[in-house]
């Protein structure tokens, strides 16, 4: 038998048209801990479901090798039998259910038809001592901190008999203490033999408890580094994982003349009371007039949470500090506060709660501002066919008519049409969040030309982005932030993609 | 583009708003042929209309309240208990009918807001809340009746709303005059408003249908609404309820295409995220939609109150279901943000063809309530098919 575990070979998954992954070699030896690195988007998680059976076989090409074998994985309950367990980073646990019920769902402990409770109960306490969590198998799942959920689950997957663990960013939402237990567990584990994959964007993390890391990059396998060689240190990690080249697809802006302040934002917090944690601390941000403001960061980093806080907070988040707008202190009470005051946020998620993808374009360009073109609360519909029709050519939106429904359009142009919705309101910020995502180049390139004029027009921008590319072509400052606060801020002179990384992954 | 060839494309891009239509002629020419044009007397079809008014009123705020994604089960007896109280108001206090009507309208607008805040600002799902209002109203009915029983009204003004036509003028071989006249105004106003539409969005220079197809559309709606006139004066003319149903219905059309809380209702159904995140207050248009529905609840009270002359203990049972049957056979999707209020009412007036020819036949009325579920279900499963054909 070879030394591998697991032996993936060749993989290569398409999206219509768009390769996720390309002949991607991954190889994990018994008893290591391996961790996968790479961009938002560069992979990873795709071929960790290709692995799991999400994706079943035969919608890949490529081999599995897991103990020797090839193997066919159809659904997820192939890749269990065999000892494969992932844990995502939405944690897939029953609040109500007690920790033994969790522990053993679905995986019960039978004694003919009927489930043994007590000797589910034996087997869960046995499970919680190797994942060193000292509580009752009695407590229910939503009385744990998420730090301990996270160790429930690996007790689940341990139940499971599983000899190779994944884990997706298993530390992104615990805090210091929960993050050293839990790297600490995984050790413990792997002195006994289980080998384990976690998916990390932090460096700090992968340096201390990883014996190899695997970089991808836009769905390639970069290099696989070894700890025992000293391959494993972050100006190697990030030079790998950035070495993307940038294209001039970024149209250039003549003259840049910034104005005064717009909007600053000085110690500003906010807490999420659903997930009980700050989700923005203390951020000092300015943005000037005819400025566009680059947020770069990677996924979870608190940036959305940021805009939303700004947008009249409609998650209703507590917060803290102060923000100015156009000279005047505001926190504002609703989203229809921060549009009067000239704020526009373009969502990332533009099919969740962008767009009313049943309607048609007239109705969702002018959504956001109908009293600009009713009189007495009542809308003026030739006026509206009027506007909608100039948004529609001047942002050049490619449609059969004013009357087809948003849902039917493609993303760039559904892109277009949340752009034109939000400049019939007349902004004076513009928040655009992730605006290019899914979207083809002719149409990025559209919306980056489409950005300056705003710009020339006298409008500011803050464009929050996960593409390196698109903050260093586009942005004329950035900010980088990580566990929602605000690790950097660089002038576009002195921004390089490892810098960037650098503070992104802290 | 040829006339037919317009006017199939036209039909294939509207089938899901002319499905309904349709349907209603279908049931109607069936009927007809089988009750030897029975079911198209004059008589018959007054008393048809009149026995969907308090439902249809109710299926007009229902459409709303599903169109953002709710359900109001508590306007059923919420309907009941009101009308009692209208009869209490009158019999018992001796209140004019003046005060009497917009005390009860107030009423209601207060029920609804009821409604409202248990479901938009505490949080509870609308078909919990508004199953505790039912039963509170159903309470409350019970209670308000307890000592006299049915409470018989003896005002003529108030009981001529469920009974009682619009005074005829003069009757011309045996056709009611005013009603005529109402028709012919009806006719005029419609050929007036699509005109000048058209002419407005000809100087915008907008897309607009073939001359002929326009032609066409306006005969054919003043045709229906000549013929309707022509058969209602031939027995009394226009009952009070059609009045009142007609102006419920070209108020809330007017309000929900035209203005810009119909509008926001709209978005609020479709996206309510979105909705947020465009500045709408989605919390107020859930009161103004609960509002709404419990004061069409008062007014289907009035109604149903002022048909039967009295308060009973049990009147507004199994209303609301009436009311959302009609919704969804008029075309609301309960995925929210699909609806019309026309709709509603064709399809509250859909029911009513089917009871009333069924009663004709002498139809059992267990077949009857087998037949109107089947009615119901092709209505939804014809509404699903469509959307599937689109996307």
């Amino acid at each position: 038998m070879s030394e591998y575990i697991l032996e993936m070979n060749g993989i290569s998954k398409e999206f219509t048209g768009v390769k996720a992954l390309d002949n991607v070699n991954f190889k994990v030896k018994k008893g290591e801990i391996h961790c996968l690195i790479g961009e938002n988007g560069a992979g990873k998680s795709t071929l960790m479901k290709v692995l799991s059976g999400v994706y079943p076989y035969g919608t890949y090409q490529g081999d599995i090798v897991f103990e020797g074998n090839v193997q066919q994985f159809n659904k997820i309950s192939d890749s269990v039998k065999v000892g494969i367990g992932i844990i995502y980073q939405e944690l897939a646990l029953f609040p109500d259910l007690t920790v033994y019920e969790n522990i053993f769902a679905g995986n019960e402990v039978k004694r003919g038809p009927f489930i043994n409770w007590n000797q589910t109960i034996v087997e869960s306490t046995k499970m919680l001592e190797k994942v060193k969590l000292n509580v009752t198998p009695e407590t229910l799942i939503k009385d744990l901190s998420i730090g301990k959920q996270q160790l429930v689950e690996i007790a689940k997957a341990l139940s499971k008999e599983v000899k190779l663990l994944i884990l997706d960013e298993p530390t992104a939402a615990l805090n210091e203490d929960d993050s050293e237990n839990l790297l600490e567990v995984l050790s413990e584990l792997k002195n006994q033999g289980i080998s384990c994959i976690m998916i990390s964007h932090k460096l700090k993390e992968v340096i201390s408890i990883a014996d190899k890391a695997t970089v991808l990059r836009d769905g390639r396998t970069i290099c696989t580094l070894d700890a025992s060689k000293g391959e494993i240190s972050e100006s190697i990690i990030i030079k790998n994982m950035v070495g993307r080249e940038i294209n001039d697809i970024y149209p250039k802006r003549a003259n840049k003349l910034f104005g005064e302040n717009v909007l600053e934002l000085t110690n500003w917090s906010a807490y999420d009371v659903q997930l009980g944690r700050k989700v923005v601390k203390d951020v000092n941000l300015h943005v000037k007039k005819g400025e566009i403001i680059g947020i770069a960061g990677l996924m979870g980093s608190g940036r959305t949470e940021l805009a939303l806080s700004i947008f009249g907070n409609p998650k209703a988040y507590k917060l803290q500090g102060n923000l100015v707008v156009n000279g005047s202190s505001k926190p504002f009470k609703h989203t229809r506060d921060a549009i009067k005051a000239g704020i526009a946020y373009v969502t990332e998620d533009r099919k969740g709660d962008g767009l009313f993808l049943i309607q048609d374009i007239k109705n969702n360009v002018t959504v956001a501002n109908l009293h600009g073109i009713s009189t007495n609360g009542i809308i003026n519909t030739n006026e509206e066919v009027k506007v909608a029709e100039d948004y529609k050519r001047s942002l050049n939106i490619k449609a059969s008519s004013l009357e087809q429904v948003v849902g039917n359009l493609s993303g760039g142009n559904q892109q277009k049409v949340s752009l034109g919705k939000w400049l019939f309101a007349g902004p004076k910020i513009l928040i655009l969040d992730e605006p290019t995502r899914g979207i083809d180049v002719g149409a990025k390139f559209e919306i980056y030309t489409i950005m300056n004029k705003l710009i020339n027009e006298g409008m500011s921008i803050i464009m929050i982005s996960s593409e390196l590319g698109e903050v260093l072509g586009m942005s004329d400052r950035i900010y980088v932030m990580a566990e929602g606060k605000v690790k950097g801020e660089m002038a576009i002179d002195v921004a390089t993609q490892e810098n960037i990384m650098k503070l992104a992954t802290q | 583009m040829g006339f037919f060839n317009e006017a199939k494309s036209l039909f294939k891009v509207n089938i899901r708003d002319y499905g309904m239509y349709i349907a209603l002629i279908v049931i109607m020419l069936t009927f007809s042929i089988m009750t030897n044009g029975l079911f198209m007397s004059s008589r018959n079809i007054s008393n048809l209309l009149d026995s969907a008014g308090y439902i249809a009123v109710l299926a007009v705020g229902m459409t709303l309240v599903i169109v953002i994604r709710h359900i109001d089960l508590s306007v059923g007896f919420a309907a009941g208990f009101l009308g009692a109280i209208t009869a209490i108001l009158l019999a018992q206090v001796g209140l004019p009918i003046y005060l009497t009507i917009p005390i009860i309208l107030v009423l209601g607008v207060v029920v609804g807001l009821f409604n409202g805040v248990l479901v938009a600002s505490i949080g509870i799902p609308s078909f919990v809340a508004t199953l505790a209002g039912m039963l509170i109203y159903r309470g409350a009915l019970l209670q308000v009746t307890e000592k006299t029983g049915t409470i018989i009204i003896n005002d003529d003004n108030f009981n001529a709303i469920g009974n009682g036509f619009i005074p005829s003028i003069l009757q011309i071989n045996g056709l009611h005059l005013l009603s005529l006249l109402v028709g012919l105004v009806g006719i005029l106003l419609y050929i007036y408003s699509e005109i000048s539409t058209r002419k407005s969005k000809l100087k915008y220079q907008f897309e607009v249908v073939s001359k002929e197809i326009f032609i066409m559309k306006l005969v054919m709606v003043s045709a229906i609404i000549a013929y309707i006139t022509w058969i209602l004066a031939g027995y009394n003319g226009f009952s009070w309820t059609v009045v009142i149903m007609l102006l419920v219905v070209v108020v809330y059309h007017f309000l929900t295409t035209k203005t810009v809380l119909g509008r926001h209702i709209y978005a609020v159904g479709s996206n309510p995220e979105a909705a947020h995140l465009s500045g709408i207050n989605v919390k107020k248009i859930t009161y103004i939609v609960f509002g709404s529905m419990g004061m069409l609840a008062a007014l289907s009270g009035m109604l149903f109150t002022s048909r039967l002359q009295s308060a009973t203990t049990t009147a507004g049972t199994l209303f609301e279901l009436d009311a959302i049957a009609a919704a969804y056979v008029g075309g609301v999707s309960s995925a929210g943000g699909v609806g019309k209020v026309t709709g509603a009412i064709i399809g509250a007036i859909v029911m009513a063809s089917l009871s009333s020819g069924m009663n004709l036949l002498g139809v059992g009325i267990s077949y009857q309530y087998m037949i109107r579920g089947g009615v119901l279900a092709g209505a939804v499963i014809f509404d699903v098919m469509t959307r599937k054909q689109r996307g």
